[in-house]
């Protein structure tokens, strides 16, 4: 994924830095909280919710098990409506299309819509590395973007930030990108929203390349769909005259009717609303309204390798809703900066290392920055069943085994960093298959308690280091039994 | 071999384990509306919900229509308002400013000169407070009711007004450019506080005429 994270800590590591961040923890309290609450409530005033996430979940499934032909019915449809199809396997050239097609228009500046796919490619740095500036539209990402920052969230990127940071930012970097903060900026939200409208609105107007995601794509019918709050995406969709979509390839869904469910769940699940402000919809390019020419880019990037997991294979369900951060233990602690991804909490956590891989270190560990405490399946709309991919990951970690990487078939080592994580579960397996072995360990065990360390020698000192040791009781359970109740019912 | 059949050959791959043969339509057990209404309810709800999400909602018949469009208006006093080419005449027959025509020609920076637009819509979902435009003459392009800030919808009830999403959908052309609005332009991205108005129409208001 994004170059912008090379070089990150694992998981842990990261963590522990960010947790010190009063403020952050602060913002990102604040911001979770705020919408776990709002979604409720939305959510509850649909009767039919969990009829509705299991129908999300079945033509999601459904869209999966059959992709290749809807793959290619949508590239049917979108070039009978007037579109271009592009195929990209990884995200160097899915660039390497993107910044083809821009300098095709022999334009030097092009306008984004927020994209997850496109911020996976980095190709916001592609393009600067053409001497082409993409210019970030969404609020959140203009934050970001001027902030020289990572997002930290799938829908509210700046959560991590406050108004007096943003307001910070704004004045002291808008004027190196084009009008400059107005004189005496606030930090109230109409104030920097205001901001915001003033310096991009001349960057619209002149626009001639618009970028975008999609958030559905209608393979009966070849329409892209992106929902969005501001207006920032309206008007990138369709004040320039050439339109270029990069959209994974899992985003597709096999009917028109499809989005019935989807413009339902979306919106209560993501932003808490009964709607989002702005839906757009386009079929290819449509005369005299819109962009005059539109490419497609099918962005594959580890898509098919996660589709290969059957068990894996659901985290391609994801609509990028983020309800699962917002409900997330681990991610209101950590931030979404820890994940190492574009993709942060517990959809990252499954998702970053089925894209990317677990070779490095940081998707090594992303498995483990869960308490499995199943929240994130609870609110997810498609019922992406986390916990239970997280755990599959977690075996594939420590025990590697078959996976596909790049289209093929690959058997993976045991990660490293793991050695001691097997020995105990060797051990534990060996003993708890043999009673008497377990017996004479256990009393053991109890009668040496006093002796005990308070803390692991070796390998298991990390484990040690964030966790008190359980005491061992002063007779084994077993033992305890036998003398009273279990013995008791012998005896009768 | 190329991308194309590169993707399309992991895709066939990675889902060895689905039976040939497999696909059926998804069985739809969800609701195609929620709750019973009256037609007069679902107008009143439409009504609830868009002035929930701050559109100004005003109430009329075919005959005050002009009166009401030139007043409202009036209170903003644009020089110039934006009509999409098949607006019925007579909705502007009261009004005051100089109506300006969106032709293919005109550029967003002429629009942006614009203050205001008054549009039709082709359907209204009640329970989630939305318009749907789909570029019909009497909405026209997209950008009109985008770039100027203040948009005055006008909407046919109850004929126009539908309950939910999946009745929206129904009606709905999907080879046309579609819009779908529930309220003005707003942002959540400072500290989740809601603010109207980023870059569409800051002020939203809908009339409903009988």
């Amino acid at each position: 994924m994004s170059g912008t994270f090379v070089g990150m800590p694992a998981f842990p590591a990261a963590a522990r830095e960010a947790v010190r961040d009063t403020t952050l923890r602060g913002n990102l309290r604040h911001a979770t909280h705020t919408i776990r609450a709002k979604r409720a409530r939305a959510v509850a005033e649909l009767e039919d919710w969990e009829r509705l996430r299991q129908a999300g979940m079945r033509i999601k499934d459904r869209t999966l098990r059959h992709l290749d032909r809807y793959l290619v019915q949508l590239e049917e449809s979108v070039t009978a409506a007037g579109g271009t199809v592009h195929w990209a396997t990884d995200a160097d050239e899915a660039n390497r299309i993107v910044t083809e097609l821009v300098k095709a228009t022999g334009e030097s500046e092009v306008v984004k819509v927020k994209s997850m796919a496109t911020q996976e490619i980095g190709l916001n740095e592609a393009l600067e590395a053409e001497g082409i500036a993409a210019y970030e539209t969404d609020l959140a990402e203009l934050i970001v973007q001027l902030g020289k920052d990572r997002p930290s969230h799938i829908l509210v990127p700046a959560i991590h930030r406050n108004r007096g940071e943003i307001r910070e930012i704004f004045t002291r970097e808008m004027g190196e990108w084009g009008r400059p903060a107005p004189e005496g900026l606030t930090d109230t939200p109409a104030d920097l929203a205001e901001a915001a409208r003033l310096h991009l609105r001349e960057k619209f107007l002149r626009a001639k390349v618009g970028i975008s995601g999609a958030n559905f794509m209608v393979a009966e019918t070849g329409t892209l769909v992106v929902v969005e709050s501001e207006g920032n995406g309206r008007m990138c969709l369709t004040l320039p005259e050439t339109l270029i979509s990069v959209v994974g390839i899992e985003k597709t869904v096999p009917t028109w009717q499809d989005l019935e469910v989807f413009l339902q769940t979306l919106p209560r699940s993501s932003t808490a609303e009964r709607m989002n402000p702005y839906t757009s919809m386009w079929t290819g390019t449509t005369d005299g309204d819109g962009p005059r020419a539109f490419h497609l880019v099918l962005l594959d990037n580890g898509r098919t390798d996660t589709l290969a997991d059957e068990v894996g294979r659901q985290a391609l369900r994801c609509i990028r809703c983020s309800a699962c951060l917002n409900v997330c233990p681990v991610y209101e602690r950590a931030g979404g900066h820890a994940y190492g991804s574009v993709y942060p909490g517990p959809i990252g956590a499954i998702l970053s290392p089925q894209l990317r891989g677990i070779g490095s270190e940081i998707d090594a560990s992303l498995p483990y920055a869960s308490s499995l405490c199943g929240a994130c399946y609870e609110v997810c709309p498609v019922a992406i069943d986390i916990p239970e991919v997280l755990v599959r990951l977690r075996e594939r970690v420590v025990e590697g085994g078959e996976a596909v990487r790049e289209g093929n078939k690959v058997l993976l080592r045991p990660a490293k960093g793991h050695a001691a994580e097997r020995a105990a579960m060797r051990a534990a397996r060996w003993a708890l298959t043999r009673p008497g072995a377990l017996r004479t360990g256990q009393r053991l065990a109890s009668r040496t308690r006093r002796l005990h360390p308070r803390t692991l020698p070796g390998p298991g000192r990390a484990w040690s280091g964030t966790r008190d040791l359980p005491p061992v009781p002063a007779e084994p359970f077993r033992d305890w039994w036998q003398r009273t109740r279990g013995g008791k019912g012998d005896a009768s | 071999m190329n991308s194309r059949e590169r993707i399309l050959g992991r895709v066939r791959r990675a889902l060895a384990d689905v039976p040939p043969g497999e696909d059926a339509a998804v069985e739809r057990d969800y609701l195609r509306e929620h709750g019973e209404r009256t037609v007069e309810e679902t107008v009143d709800l439409l009504a609830e919900n868009l002035a929930d999400y701050r559109a100004v909602v005003h109430r009329t018949d075919a005959e005050e229509l002009p009166y009401l469009i030139m007043r409202l208006l009036a209170q903003r006093g644009p020089r110039y308002v934006l009509v999409p080419p098949g607006l019925p005449p007579e909705w502007m027959s009261a009004a005051d400013p100089t109506r300006v025509h969106d032709r293919a020609v005109s550029t967003p920076r002429e629009l942006d000169e614009v203050e205001s637009v008054v549009t039709g819509c082709a359907v209204a979902v009640a329970e989630t407070g939305t318009l749907v435009l789909d570029g019909s003459p009497d909405q026209g392009r997209r950008r009109i009711s985008l770039i100027p800030d203040h948009h005055i919808c006008v909407v046919r009830v109850p004929d126009q007004v539908v309950a939910s999403v999946p009745q929206a959908l129904e009606r709905l052309d999907p080879t046309r450019p579609l819009t779908w609005i529930s309220g003005p332009s707003a942002t959540s991205d400072i500290e989740l506080d809601r603010v109207e108005g980023v870059h569409g129409p800051r002020t939203l208001e809908v009339v409903l005429v009988r």
